[in-house]
């Protein structure tokens, strides 16, 4: 069975892509560098950071490229003046207010647009606030948390069905939370950590990680990514290990694994411990 | 339909991609004693008592031949053995089932429609199908329903037993049974066993070995007497533990090879220490989809730990023949070479492909999504596939005034097996062993939310705190077998197997609680009935 074929213009560009398929997709085969923070091929596209937004001629407002679905006859404009000032507005607000120094595609964008975060001054709201600490498998870092909601979309039914995490609040004071603002361990959550595979600003992190870095010591060009499979059920997830001084420091997966389509559960993210060396674990 | 499997639990992964169906309006339906976190999603939960599946499945039949939606054309074409099954399952209608299985008739009757007159249906299971004393039966009760709808051999269609353990399919794949050379060639067959030992360069043994359960009994009556036990844990793992333990201290020489020194290992002549075969070592896996899967050391293993295959091969040159210790890559092609159903999968193949599901015969093979699709073929490609008739039988272990409450045993989301491996990590949830109960059951024993009581059986008794869980039906009782050290859950099961397939009857003992009148002794350990 053939897929119809749509055909539109990006960037001057005639490009042709399946029915169905979005104006990120149309720019991407036009080889046109279009950048995203909220958007995951694994997970639902739900247009919360507007960083990839385009100009689609007759359209009274820019249209964010990860959703809009590509329709034919289609022009499409990726790099207009109001496309980079709107991008650079973005990472403008964004930066004034969020901690996004994990961030490396934030930092190309800074750079790329010429924004200037600091130029609304000192006084500036930010989401500055204590890393939340109540469990010993992830921390909560919600001073670099810029609402993508990659993480609610991941505790959701876009993998694990869990429902832990939304949305509370509004407008400045919107940010992700359990229900009633609980500690994870008295909440729904059950450590699957795939909010923590997703989240693109170290707003959610490892403890591993979190430790070794207020330490100091996250050393990321002395680090080793191995794929191999997890050593409990049936199902064969794939396991990226990233290791430093031989000691697991990060499990994740790749989100083109057919098996786990970048998902995890609590054994394979964080049940490594038994092979660690410098504690006496017997079972 | 999952059947006996808590899959949002044990196979979390796998359940995400049910859910994502779901989501797209499948239906699900889960047979299961327990409303489990699994049966809280389905369309339909089928809370069958314990240990009579067979019945629910006969019935289920029963229920597809009244409404006369048997796939007749596939039963004609590639199946034998449809009048005496119809004939069988003629018994069981569904009132006599719905008094059997504690499941509403019109329950029975929905999943029979969904099921028969779905495009594509599969039936998964796990051990709640198999840890019972007529196991194997178990499994014909359902294959037999994919032969009655034709629900087997094509895409999206078929019968899917979810592997509980990484590597339990590459197992078997390997030859690690004792009827079968690697790639499921039986030992028993001369032609295969001379390819075998021309390969090998020695003779081979001719009869088929034993199986699990028949080392046990041959210990018992010390037949048996040197065992080397490479990455398992019988001491905790296996029914009725205070019996095992005795056997396996019964040796004369016991040989463990493990990452860590388990209870079994405690108990060994010889403890050989192995690295992890899935982060420190080199080699493959098949997962439950039979898709073999490359495995990379990602660390190095720890003092004098050594790779399984450097063991094996030290091990080997001590007993008069030098296998070279190959490379798990020249191993694998060894094993290629002689396994057909793996042939074309190269490293470099598995590597590129993410994995290749066999069978995969030459390397322009691309693997096998799904099984049996000759029973579609136009003539029909080799025999018919049988329908084979199962009965109902209760469990083995029975109820009575002494032991009037049926345990079931299980697993929880966060635990693995005896937890060797899942232990040592922090969960942020509490978690340890306790004796789950219906509220109903509860208050007419008396105890209550953390109660410490005992929990008796037929071989034993263990002390653990009681847990309510309105999610049981009353007479139901559930155990984990996580945390052996604390609550040996074992003590209680039953070691009466399945004459088949020789599992052990892990989902079905019988049970009484008694409050405690003293204080429990701190160590909380099981004691053996005299």
């Amino acid at each position: 069975m053939t897929q119809p074929a749509v055909e539109l213009s990006v960037d001057g560009a005639s490009v042709t892509v399946p029915a169905g398929a979005t104006l990120l997709r149309a720019c991407q085969a036009a080889g046109v560098d279009t950048p995203t923070l909220c958007w995951a091929e694994n997970l639902t596209p739900v247009n919360a950071c507007r960083i990839c937004v385009v100009e689609v001629e007759g359209a009274r407002t820019l249209v964010p490229a990860c959703s809009r679905v590509a329709e034919p006859g289609m022009t499409v404009l990726t790099d207009s003046p109001r496309v980079r000032l709107s991008r650079k507005l973005v990472v403008e607000l964004l930066g004034s207010s969020v901690d996004m120094s994990r961030s490396a595609e934030f930092s190309r964008l800074v750079s790329r647009y010429g924004a200037q975060p600091e130029r609304f001054g000192p006084k500036a709201l930010t989401v500055a606030q204590p890393v939340k600490l109540d469990n010993e498998l992830f921390v909560r870092d919600f001073a670099r948390c810029m609402l993508c909601y990659k993480c609610v979309e991941a505790c959701g039914t876009d993998a694990q069905n869990t429902f832990a995490i939304a949305l509370a609040g509004r407008g400045f004071e919107a940010r992700i939370a359990t229900e009633h603002d609980v500690a994870l361990p008295d909440s729904a959550c059950v450590f699957c950590g795939n909010c923590v595979g997703v989240c693109p600003t170290g707003a959610l992190v490892f403890k591993t990680e979190h430790a070794l870095r207020a330490a100091g010591e996250w050393r990321e060009s002395e680090q080793t990514v191995t794929d191999t499979i997890c050593p409990y059920c049936g199902v064969g997830c794939t396991l990226s290990l990233r290791v430093q001084d031989n000691t697991i420091v990060r499990v994740t997966s790749p989100s083109d694994s057919s098996v786990t389509q970048g998902h995890l559960c609590v054994k394979g993210r964080f049940g490594f411990s038994f092979v660690e060396h410098s504690g006496q674990h017997k079972p | 339909m999952l059947w006996g499997s808590n899959a949002r639990e044990t196979h979390p992964i796998f359940f995400h991609h049910v859910l994502k169906a779901v989501h797209r309006g499948a239906k699900l339906y889960v047979v299961d004693p327990r409303r489990t976190s699994t049966a809280a999603w389905a369309d339909g939960w089928l809370p069958v008592q314990v240990g009579t599946d067979i019945a629910l499945a006969n019935s289920v039949a029963h229920c597809i031949l009244d409404a006369g939606l048997e796939h007749r054309a596939f039963i004609h074409r590639a199946t034998e053995g449809f009048d005496a099954y119809a004939r069988t399952v003629a018994r069981y209608d569904v009132d006599r089932a719905s008094r059997e299985t504690g499941v509403e008739p019109g329950l029975i009757r929905r999943l029979a429609e969904d099921y028969a007159r779905a495009d594509r249906a599969m039936i998964c299971w796990t051990l709640g199908i198999t840890e019972h004393h007529n196991a194997v039966d178990n499994v014909l009760a359902l294959i037999n329903l994919a032969l009655l709808t034709g629900h087997v051999g094509r895409w999206g269609s078929g019968l899917n037993p979810l592997r509980g353990q990484n590597n339990v399919q590459g197992g078997g794949d390997m030859g690690a049974l004792p009827n079968k050379f690697p790639g499921f060639q039986d030992v028993e067959d001369p032609a295969v066993r001379a390819r075998f030992e021309a390969r090998w360069g020695r003779p081979l043994p001719a009869r088929n070995g034993w199986t699990l359960t028949e080392m046990f009994e041959a210990m018992e009556r010390k037949a048996l007497t040197a065992l080397y036990v490479i990455g398992e844990n019988p001491a905790q793992s296996e029914a009725d533990s205070q019996h095992t333990l005795e056997l396996l201290r019964g040796l004369e020489h016991l040989v463990v090879q493990d990452i860590v020194l388990t209870r079994t290992a405690e108990l060994a002549d010889v403890v050989l220490p192995a690295s992890a075969s899935w982060c420190e070592a080199e080699g493959t896996v098949t997962n439950s989809e039979r898709r073999v899967q490359r495995c990379r050391p990602a660390l190095s293993p720890p003092g004098q730990a050594r790779d399984d295959i450097a063991i094996l091969g030290e091990l080997s040159l001590r007993l008069g023949y030098d296998l070279a210790t190959p490379s798990p890559q020249a191993a694998w092609d060894e094993l290629r070479s002689l396994s057909p159903m793996h042939a074309g999968m190269s490293y470099a193949r598995l590597e590129e492909l993410h994995g290749i599901q066999w069978p995969c015969p030459d390397e322009q093979h691309p693997g096998s999504p799904f099984l049996h699709a000759r029973l579609w073929s136009e003539p029909l490609l080799g025999p018919r596939a049988p329908f084979i008739p199962t009965e109902q039988v209760e469990p083995f272990d029975t109820l009575d005034a002494s032991f009037p409450l049926r345990l079931t045993t299980g697993r929880h989301l966060e635990s693995f097996n005896t937890g060797v491996q899942s232990s040592a990590y922090v969960w942020p949830h509490p978690r340890k062993t306790t004796l789950d109960l219906s509220p109903h059951d509860a208050a007419r024993l008396g105890v209550g939310e953390g109660e410490q009581v005992r929990v008796v059986s037929r071989r034993g008794a263990v002390e653990a705190p009681v847990r309510l869980d309105a999610r049981l039906r009353p007479g139901l009782a559930f155990m984990s077998l996580h945390f052996p050290d604390q609550v040996d859950t074992n003590i209680l099961t039953i070691n009466v197997t399945d004459p088949k397939s020789g599992t052990a009857a892990f989902k079905a003992a019988a049970v009484r609680i008694e409050k405690l009148l003293q204080p429990p002794d701190s160590a909380g350990r099981g004691v053996a009935l005299p």
